[in-house]
Parts: structure tokens; C-alpha cells; sequence
């Protein structure tokens, strides 16, 4: 047995302290979760004294229209921001991975990719000073720069995927749809889209939930009057901090998490 | 059998001892059978400039309508290549394809009628076994009721009904071979190409395959053209073998021809054993020519088509052809034993010989004849008139 322990290769596992080390990481990263969902089931206004299990705030929250407001122009922005992205990125990565490999084509990831790297508010800054311009010569104010402007963003997040999908799928199978008589489209259609689906799928959930909690872009961009759910939350908080921010924190973790078991079950479900 | 040749149409019965081969010559009446795939002066170039690498290198042979064709040749030697440039997978860099007669050399491959079987299978994992092997016919759209009938038909053919609705991921490895085949044959192409498709299976299953597919291409009446580094799997599957070496096509002709007549070297060393003896031509005779071994022994010995013979050449033995016996003196050659290897139906006798090296002579091994040699003897080895062959190079 002595023996044994001594040839262990190294593991981080046997660190002395490792374990304190993983536990403080732990109830750094979900205490104040905890205590958030907690308190939205506070009776009482008080953000630190338990007050009883109440559904109050929920309620409250559901019913303020300004609530509903923001929640709706989240939910159009980040439906048609994803859908476009997710797009887009398929385009791109089949751009990207069906083809022979050209001269510049690590410039194109890296262009693609770009936005992951950029910080957002330079992103925002720089969004904001060409929006205004446009909305100078078009006097246009709508939702479509956020839109826009959630598109951009959520490319990456959606190429990602998709990618790492084309990647793992055997190009011989377009060959062989080709040799059986499609066409370019029809071999897409009947091969390439049905084996892409679940990347597409795991793209555009992922860009969806990045989109529905961005705020630093959107604050940016945003005109004024209009408030998707974060920037609400955020210019709520400022003025008086209720547990009604609690539970709508908390229904937004909890569709936030549906989400990304989704994307992790589909992008599993790739490697069988 | 001549009869047969002269009249076309009416030879069903008396061609069943022709090869098959001739079978497609006889039906059309014509010496040499139509031809169903030409390629002229094809050649493949990949990348450009220091970098260019000539894959196929001006190649032209004629397939005929109803053959098994075999492109025989090690990895790299261009087989593969030739074979995705008539899929239409690539195009040539210079040169012709002609499907019965017409150019496809420009066209992409869904504007070819010609089907693959690949090395991988390539089937689709999203559908059933049926729903693959339909996918051409709907891809041609023909009518439903046809795609039906064809698909069963197909699947009966390959012996695959009962598992029609299975996912592909869910049948074994020759039952997926058995599906790739049956969904390139369904849509009736006029060639029906093979890249290496037994190589993924073991070695029983790949001997039953063989079989099969000799069977599938006598039924369908298709032309096969069959990509292979296996000589066995060559010999015993084609009406002719094409060996290629880096792009080239070496030697064209029957299994016997090819393995019996090698013209070249590289042939007679890829396909089976060999020994290689420097002789010297005496006088050519017609056919073959009359040749001396450095030992003094004259013989008479094939030579390939088109060669005049003359001063020193090389010759090929098959290790079959020679026969080790006891008197150094009786034999065309004679040397020492160093190795005995004994095979169950065969033994190997290693002789070496003072000018050429290393001979090996094969003998059956048979009951009451087991032969009293010893590593160390000098033995004598004859060769049969005939048995040697005068390489090109």
C-alpha cells in the first residue's frame, strides 16, 4: 500500500488544503445565490430578517407592468437576436469547415471570435456613437439597434458551437450525398442540417441567454423610455432595493439554468 | 462457346464456362466488349509550384461494360485519387473521362451515374437502413411506388430485410457494408466504384464479402471498379487487374496474366513471392526466348507483350514454379539450404546461390512424400521450361 502511494502520479486532488481551498470557492460562488433566492421568499421587506415564506414578491412582480414591459422587449430582443446570430453563424461555420483550408482563414476565426475579446463597453461605447449617428440621418428609434446590437455579440456564442459540431461530423457524408445524386442544397438539407441540428440548437440557447442578461451594451444602446429586464432591475436597485429585484433574479437563474442544461445535454449528446 | 460469339442474343446457356470477362465481349458480339469507362492521358496534380505532388500521373486505360476492374498498388499510389476523380470528387488537371463515350470530366458528382462505395461506408446515422439505401432514387425523384419496389429489391439482394427500420448505428459492421452496397446499386449506376471496402472488416467476414460481391456484380450486370492494396483480394475477385505505382499504371491484365507474366519488377515483387535471377538471352523464339542462368542452364522463358529481348535481363521464378532436389548436380541452379519453414499445406525451402542471392522454392507438403532435407545441404533446384519470366526493367 505504502508502496502504492508513493508512485501516485500528481493529482491537484492531494494537495494539502485542496479541499478548504474547493469549499471556500464554492460558498464564494453560491452563497449569495442562496441568500438571493432565499430572500425572494421574504414576507417582509427587510433584506436581512426573516420575515415568513411568502409568494409576495412574485406576485408584485408580476404584477407591475413596468416589469412586464421590460420583460417582453428582453424576450423579442433576445428571440430575434439569437435566431439572426445563430444564422448567421451556421453560414459561418460551414464557411469556415466545408471548404479547403485558404490563406487567412485563422484571420476569420479570429475576426468571428472577436467580440469575446473586445471589452463590452468599448463595444457599447463604440455602438453608441455609430447609433446615434444613424438615428441623426434616419430620426429611426426602435428596438432595431438593440436588436442589432445583440446580434453582434451573440455571433461567437453561436458560431461556437456549431462549429465544434461541423468539426466532429464526418465530411465523407456529403460525399456521399453528392455521389448519390444531391444537389449542393438538397445534400444540406437532407445531411448536412439534420446532423447539425442539436449544435444549432446548443448555439442558439446559448446566444439567447447571453442576450437576455446583457446589460452594458444595452444601457448603451438602448433609447430612451425603453428598458429590457437587466437595465430595469439595475435603475431599480439605484433607487430603492426591494426583495420584488429577489424574485425576479431568481426567475431569471432559474430559466438561465434550464437553459444550459439544454445546451450541455444536446452538446453531450454530440460524442455518441 | 464460338457459336455464342457469333450470334448476339442467343448464348444463355453456353456461356456459363466463359469468363466473365468475355461474357460481357460475347453479348455484344465484338472482340473486345464496349467500353464503359475511358480515361485518356488523365493526370492529378495537388497543390502548385515546389509543393506540387503528381498523384496520377497521364493515365489512360479502357473499362469495359460488365468487368470487375481492380486498380491494384500500395498506399500512395494513386488508386485512391483515381478513383474520386471518376466519382467527380475531383477534377482532372489535364486529360479525359469518358462514360460511354461521353466527357464527365467537368461534371460535379450528383451529374454522374456513378456510384461509390466507401472505405468508411459514409451512411447516413440520421436514417434507417431503408431510408438510406432510398435516398438516391428520391435524390433521381422517381415515383414512390418505385423507390418501394427498388428498396426491397435491394434489400432482399444484399439479405437485409429483416432490419429495414433498424438506425445504422444499430447493425454490425458487414451489415453496414452490405447497406453501403445496396444504396450505391439501388439508383442503377453504370459503374459501380469501390474503395477499399473490405478493409474494415476481419479476415472471415471480408472472405464471405468477396463472394458476395462477386455475386452482386454477376446479378446486377454493373460494372465494379475495385480499389485494393490486397493482391489476394485482387486475384481472386477480377476480370483484370491494373497495378499503379506512384500514378502510374503499370501492367493491365487478368489475374493469370498479371500474377504469371508479370512485366516489370515492381508487379512481380507486389504480387505474390518472387525470385529474381540475372539471365542472359540467347535467341528469342516465338513466343518467349531462349535464356542462360549464370550457372550454365539454358531455358526457355516468357517475355512481356511488345519486348525484344536481348543481352542481360532480369527474370522472375514464382517460389511454385522451382523444385528443391537432392543431386546439386540435376538442377538448373544449385546452392545451399539455410531455412526450412513448413506452412501445413506448403514448405518454404530457403536456398542461398553463390551469384543471386536468397531463392525460395515452395512445395506442397504431401502424405508418405515427406522430403529428407536439412538446413546446411547442397541442394539443386529446377526450373521448368516456361516457369521463368523476362522483366522489363
Amino acid at each position: 500500500m505504502a508502496e502504492a502511494r508513493r508512485i501516485r502520479p500528481f493529482a491537484v486532488r492531494h494537495l494539502p488544503g485542496f479541499p478548504t481551498m474547493a469549499l471556500i470557492c464554492f460558498v464564494c460562488l453560491y452563497a449569495p445565490i442562496i441568500t438571493l433566492v432565499m430572500f425572494s421568499f421574504n414576507e417582509s421587506m427587510s433584506m436581512s430578517q426573516w420575515g415568513g415564506f411568502s409568494w409576495r414578491w412574485y406576485v408584485a412582480a408580476w404584477e407591475n407592468e413596468r416589469v412586464q414591459q421590460a420583460s417582453l422587449l428582453s424576450l423579442i430582443v433576445a428571440t430575434c437576436a439569437s435566431l439572426i446570430a445563430t444564422t448567421v453563424a451556421t453560414a459561418a461555420a460551414l464557411g469556415t469547415t466545408r471548404t479547403r483550408r485558404y490563406r487567412g482563414l485563422t484571420g476569420i476565426y479570429v475576426l468571428i471570435n472577436q467580440p469575446l475579446m473586445v471589452p463590452e463597453i468599448v463595444t457599447g461605447v463604440a455602438l453608441l456613437i455609430v447609433f446615434a449617428m444613424v438615428k441623426v440621418w434616419t430620426g429611426y428609434t426602435g428596438i432595431g439597434y438593440l436588436i442589432l446590437a445583440h446580434t453582434a455579440f451573440c455571433i461567437p456564442f453561436a458560431y461556437l458551437p456549431i462549429r465544434a459540431r461541423l468539426e466532429s461530423m464526418d465530411a465523407t457524408l456529403e460525399a456521399a450525398a453528392a455521389d448519390l445524386y444531391a444537389t449542393p442544397w438538397m445534400a444540406f438539407r437532407r445531411v448536412t442540417l439534420p446532423l447539425l441540428w442539436p449544435g444549432i440548437l446548443a448555439g442558439g440557447m446559448l446566444a439567447f441567454v447571453i442576450s437576455l442578461d446583457d446589460v452594458v451594451i444595452t444601457e448603451f444602446v438602448k433609447s430612451g423610455g425603453q428598458d429590457t429586464l437587466p437595465t430595469y432591475m439595475l435603475s431599480q436597485i439605484r433607487r430603492i432595493v426591494t426583495p420584488e429585484m429577489n424574485a425576479i433574479s431568481t426567475v431569471f437563474l432559474a430559466i438561465s439554468i434550464a437553459l444550459v442544461t439544454i445546451f450541455f445535454l444536446l452538446s453531450r449528446g454530440k460524442k455518441q | 462457346m464460338y457459336r455464342a460469339c457469333e450470334g448476339v442474343g442467343k448464348l444463355q446457356a453456353t456461356v456459363t464456362q466463359v469468363q466473365p470477362g468475355e461474357r460481357a465481349a460475347a453479348r455484344l458480339g465484338t472482340g473486345q466488349g464496349a467500353v464503359a469507362i475511358a480515361l485518356k492521358g488523365v493526370s492529378k496534380v495537388f497543390g502548385s509550384g515546389a509543393d506540387a505532388f503528381k498523384a496520377v500521373d497521364d493515365v489512360s486505360v479502357d473499362i469495359r461494360q460488365n468487368e470487375f476492374f481492380t486498380l491494384l498498388g500500395p498506399s500512395g499510389c494513386g488508386k485512391t485519387t483515381l478513383l474520386r476523380l471518376i466519382a467527380g470528387f475531383e477534377h482532372p488537371t489535364s486529360g479525359e473521362i469518358r462514360l460511354k463515350g461521353k466527357d464527365i470530366s467537368p461534371l460535379p458528382p450528383f451529374d454522374r451515374p456513378v456510384n461509390t462505395v466507401f472505405q468508411s461506408y459514409a451512411l447516413f446515422p440520421h436514417m434507417t437502413v431503408a431510408q438510406n439505401i432510398a435516398f438516391g432514387l428520391e435524390m433521381l425523384r422517381r415515383p414512390k411506388s418505385e423507390v418501394q419496389e427498388t428498396v426491397d429489391r435491394m434489400l432482399k439482394l444484399v439479405r437485409m430485410e429483416q432490419l429495414a427500420n433498424r438506425r445504422t448505428s444499430q447493425i454490425s459492421g458487414g451489415q453496414q457494408q452490405r447497406v453501403a452496397l445496396a444504396r450505391a446499386l439501388a439508383p442503377q449506376p453504370e459503374v459501380l466504384l469501390l474503395d477499399e471496402p473490405l478493409s474494415a472488416l476481419d479476415y472471415k467476414l471480408r472472405k464471405e464479402m468477396q463472394i458476395e460481391l462477386k455475386r452482386l456484380q454477376s446479378e446486377t450486370g454493373i460494372t465494379f471498379i475495385f480499389v485494393t492494396h490486397d493482391q489476394e483480394e485482387a486475384l481472386t475477385m477480377s476480370d483484370r487487374i491494373a497495378v499503379m505505382s506512384e500514378g502510374n499504371i503499370l501492367q493491365i491484365g487478368s489475374p493469370r496474366e498479371i500474377y504469371d507474366h508479370p512485366a516489370q519488377r515492381f508487379v512481380a515483387d507486389f504480387i505474390g513471392e518472387s525470385n529474381f535471377l540475372k539471365a542472359e538471352v540467347v535467341r528469342p523464339l516465338d513466343p518467349g526466348a531462349e535464356i542462360r542462368l549464370p550457372s550454365g542452364a539454358t531455358l526457355t522463358a516468357g517475355v512481356p507483350e511488345g519486348m525484344r529481348p536481348a543481352g542481360s535481363v532480369t527474370v522472375v521464378v514464382r517460389p511454385e514454379h522451382a523444385r528443391v532436389v537432392a543431386d546439386p548436380a540435376a538442377g538448373a541452379l544449385r546452392g545451399r539450404l539455410t531455412n526450412i519453414v513448413y506452412f501445413g499445406t506448403d514448405t518454404h525451402y530457403h536456398v542461398e546461390l553463390p551469384q543471386d542471392g536468397e531463392f525460395i522454392v515452395r512445395m506442397q507438403n504431401q502424405r508418405g512424400s515427406e522430403a529428407s532435407f536439412e538446413t546446411g545441404d547442397e541442394v539443386g533446384i529446377e526450373i521448368g521450361d516456361g516457369a521463368p519470366q523476362v522483366l522489363k526493367d
